[in-house]
């Protein structure tokens, strides 16, 4: 367990291996994202009250939920930087931050986009909604801080701190629907009981989510290895690599 | 554990939990603020203010919704099951918008307790099931209560 640990440390390995697995889990993903789609966008049938645009809940919620699991491996990665001083975890949590941003984008618009035919508007500030406002500046902000500094170890350490204060705002979002009256509805996927979403519409909708997550994974492993050939440019191994 | 890096993980911990204490207790100031809406008890308790744009929302009472036949004119109720709301708005509604829904209006009370409302929002719940599945339940349902309705005749 902990000489796994060490390795992850260790810039050479961790570019190998997370090469080894995103020769496959990239197609995977890719296949997986197509198959759902597919089957939620057109094998599904159409919502009782809310006809077919009820559809792009197969975007919405897998974004908004890889959204918000993003920002907690940003966070950790954000805490073991800071703890153990690894680098790597740096290398992580620079590399959660455009990821996570895009997926809070696309669930705030895809959300836009469906709210509009459905409740009427495109916006309101609900609590949900303005908390999940609220991630998205917090991704963003992450990634201004930490071109901001010139020093990257003073970067990485200000970014973590601003991760870490930032997981509050999590349970918020995820409680936002239950503990205020929102416009929004509540969950329909429930890990206790039965889901008020029709198992024919589930499966399809579990399987984007894992897609989603796997998706996150990839663009995260990718985003690593260029931030790592980026500050290991100067070393042998990578100049080895590259044939220079 | 080397004690340098006890002593950061406690601080690490400590970030995190004292600025969630920070915003909790911001919310639990806000916590009215933070509500969309005002539900109609609340409104029938006088704790909206009268003169001022407010929200309420609720479910629009079965049977409750009238609309003018000559303009785009309608008044509906919403309820928690507790205490009403008249609502009267004049514009196109939201697709969504049905009795026995949920509606969030936004408006002015007046003095009368109507809210004179500006935009009205459909509220949807959280139950998605193809029609097929819909209609079987209401059959079921509708059996359910016929049976009732014959063991209460037979009694």
């Amino acid at each position: 367990m902990w000489s796994f640990f060490h390795k992850l440390g260790s810039p050479p390995w961790l570019y190998r291996i997370s090469g080894s697995i995103l020769r496959w889990l990239l197609p995977l993903t890719l296949i997986a994202l197509c198959a759902g789609a597919v089957w939620g966008l057109f094998y599904t049938a159409p919502d009782f009250r809310q006809g077919n645009s009820y559809r792009i809940i197969y975007i919405h919620v897998p974004a908004a939920v890889v959204a918000l699991a993003g920002y907690y491996v940003m966070a950790i990665a954000g805490a073991v930087s800071l703890i153990w001083k690894m680098k790597m975890a740096d290398v992580a949590m620079k590399a959660c931050a455009p990821v996570g941003a895009a997926l809070t984008f696309i669930a705030l618009v895809t959300g836009a986009i469906w709210g509009k035919p459905t409740w009427g508007t495109w916006w309101v500030w609900d609590a949900r909604i303005t908390s999940m406002l609220i991630l998205l500046f917090l991704y963003l902000g992450v990634i201004a801080l930490y071109e901001a500094f010139d020093n990257k170890e003073a970067a990485g350490k200000a970014c973590a701190v601003l991760t870490l204060v930032g997981t509050v705002n999590i349970p918020i979002i995820y409680k936002s629907v239950d503990w205020w009256y929102s416009l929004h509805q509540p969950a329909s996927i429930k890990f206790t009981g039965e889901s008020s979403i029709d198992p024919s519409m589930l499966y399809p909708l579990l399987l984007m989510i894992g897609s989603f997550y796997a998706l996150f994974t990839c663009a995260l492993l990718m985003n690593m290895r260029l931030e790592i050939l980026r500050r290991e440019s100067r070393t042998g191994w990578v100049r080895k690599l590259v044939g220079a | 554990m080397h004690p340098v890096r006890k002593q950061r993980l406690i601080i690490v911990l400590c970030v995190v939990l004292f600025s969630s204490a920070a915003v909790g207790l911001m919310a639990y100031a806000l916590r009215g603020n933070i509500n969309l809406f005002f539900p109609p008890a609340e409104v029938a308790a006088g704790k909206a203010p009268v003169g001022q744009p407010i929200r309420v929302g609720g479910m629009v009472v079965e049977g409750s919704v009238q609309r003018s036949e000559d303009s785009l004119h309608v008044r509906f109720e919403v309820t928690d099951y507790q205490a009403r709301v008249p609502i009267v708005y004049e514009g196109i509604l939201p697709d969504l918008f049905g009795e026995g829904q949920g509606a969030v209006a936004a408006g002015v009370l007046d003095d009368q307790g109507v809210l004179q409302a500006t935009e009205v929002l459909a509220k949807h719940d959280e139950n998605y099931m193809p029609p097929e599945v819909a209609e079987a339940l209401e059959k079921s349902k509708a059996q359910m209560k016929g049976a009732n309705m014959t063991k209460g005749q037979g009694e």
